[in-house]
């Protein structure tokens, strides 16, 4: 069955038409983070107990909303490289892990740099701190995986098994830690909570986090790109393509 | 050639199992002279004091139950895929999943079992309350064979790579998470004297997921790696 999906899913058109995307991405990464960020750091006001401290929220968020979707779009890849056999989804499942290890620990990082005046301590034992850790214990799980194997296409297969099983657990996972996290000590994360936050905060952040998304995919077809040349480099199109 | 029937194929790799562990008894003491060691060295490292222990003697036994548990986990696979048996079995008519499903309890009557039996021992050493006994049986029966379970995914994944050993804790300690928590929990709460039926109900949760999503998760990962 040809569609013209898959016509395009195939690796030697998706580095064609990927390479004029992405300049275009690039382009909206950067005018969005530059209006969320001016937005954010310039325009909103301060908080009224943190002071201008909790400005890192327009990194810490969005890399933490991050953290998860990569995962995610990492499980859901993987499904697919199994289910169809679908060449680009092992290249974007294999491209998606490092990108998302470094989203977590960029959510960790700027969490424990906020903590440290705020909290007056860099490190609790969270839940949501500890799971999402554990987040990054299972990304560096799938990227050791994936570098472990010297068949690409077979550890990209082996990594998506791994990253399904860790979908699976995630949920798991979390609520494991908070149950065990709740009957050791009281919630000690209310932050900015629920019920509001005003608008001229909010409307920054989620256009970093959209932002966020931009440069994700930018940096996502750009290491895909560089990964399908890799992998089909005994294939006509490379050969020619490249110089000798 | 008539394929299999699916109950005398599990009853056969049960037993080929048990047999090959049966003929060299020595390997199978290992996990469990690990067990005691880890143990030991916890007590040691803890200073003469008996006070602080009281609070982490589930957690001490839990992770040595673990460790212990990752240790043997290699054995699973290994010598078969050494040998070159585990093709054959690959080429099976018989269903992958359940035959995984037999070397997995075959591996945990021998490996998961006696660290069972061993436990209450070494929970008396360290001084565990009489009253966390039983619940510390009951939650290392209902949460080892899901480290088994879970285990076997990660050496299915790693059976073909030269240094799998290293690369197995990595891929699986984090998702023994889980039953290190619930387990630690019921034992912390019988010792204490509140109920650990919540944690317990949670552990047979995750032991049945597991019995269900490991086998053909693992089958899918050895055929994978052998692919």
């Amino acid at each position: 069955m040809r569609t013209p999906f898959n016509h395009l899913a195939a690796p030697m058109h998706f580095y064609r038409w990927g390479a004029r995307l992405v300049p275009w991405l690039g382009a909206c990464t950067v005018v969005l983070l530059a209006l969320g960020w001016w937005g954010g750091l310039v325009l909103a006001p301060p908080d009224y107990q943190q002071g201008d401290g909790f400005r890192i929220i327009y990194v810490h968020v969005p890399s933490a909303w991050m953290s998860l979707f990569v995962y995610v779009v990492m499980a859901g890849a993987g499904a697919v490289a199994l289910i169809w056999r679908v060449k680009l989804a092992e290249v974007l499942m294999a491209a998606s892990a490092p990108l998302g290890a470094w989203f977590t620990f960029l959510a960790l990082a700027t969490g424990s740099i906020w903590g440290k005046p705020m909290w007056g301590t860099y490190w609790v034992w969270d839940a949501r701190l500890t799971s999402e850790l554990i987040l990054l214990f299972l990304y560096l799980g799938v990227i050791a995986l994936l570098a472990a194997n010297e068949d690409r296409r077979r550890a990209s297969r082996a990594a998506a098994v791994l990253a399904l099983v860790g979908v699976v657990n995630v949920p798991i996972i979390h609520f494991s830690v908070q149950w065990w996290s709740t009957l050791h000590q009281g919630p000690s994360v209310g932050s900015f909570g629920a019920p509001s936050i005003h608008s001229s905060m909010l409307v920054p952040l989620l256009v970093s986090a959209l932002a966020f998304k931009c440069y994700y995919l930018t940096v996502l077809i750009m290491r895909a790109r560089c990964e399908i040349v890799e992998r089909e480099r005994n294939s006509a199109w490379v050969r020619e393509m490249l110089p000798r | 050639m008539r394929p299999a029937p699916a109950r005398s194929a599990f009853l056969g790799m049960l037993r080929r199992d048990l047999l090959i562990a049966w003929r060299s008894p020595v390997e199978v003491l290992h996990p469990l002279v690990f067990f005691v060691i880890v143990v030991t060295l916890f007590r040691l490292g803890s200073g003469p004091g008996q006070h602080a222990l009281a609070a982490l003697g589930p957690g001490v036994l839990w992770m040595a139950a673990l460790l212990a548990t990752l240790l043997g986990l290699d054995a699973l696979f290994r010598s078969d895929f050494e040998d070159g048996s585990l093709e054959q079995i690959l080429a099976s008519p018989a269903p992958l999943p359940l035959l995984v499903a037999a070397k997995v309890l075959a591996h945990w009557l021998v490996a998961g079992l006696p660290l069972l039996i061993l436990s209450p021992l070494l929970a008396i050493a360290l001084g565990l309350p009489d009253a966390a006994l039983p619940v510390l049986l009951l939650s290392l029966a209902l949460g080892s064979p899901v480290l088994s379970l879970v285990g076997a995914i990660g050496v299915a994944l790693t059976v073909g790579l030269r240094r799998g050993g290293t690369l197995v804790a990595l891929l699986v300690l984090p998702l023994y998470i889980p039953v290190l928590v619930f387990g630690t929990q019921a034992v912390t709460a019988a010792g204490a004297g509140l109920p650990p039926t919540g944690a317990l109900y949670m552990l047979s949760a995750l032991l049945v997921l597991a019995a269900v999503l490991s086998p053909p998760a693992a089958a899918a990962a050895l055929r994978i790696s052998l692919d």
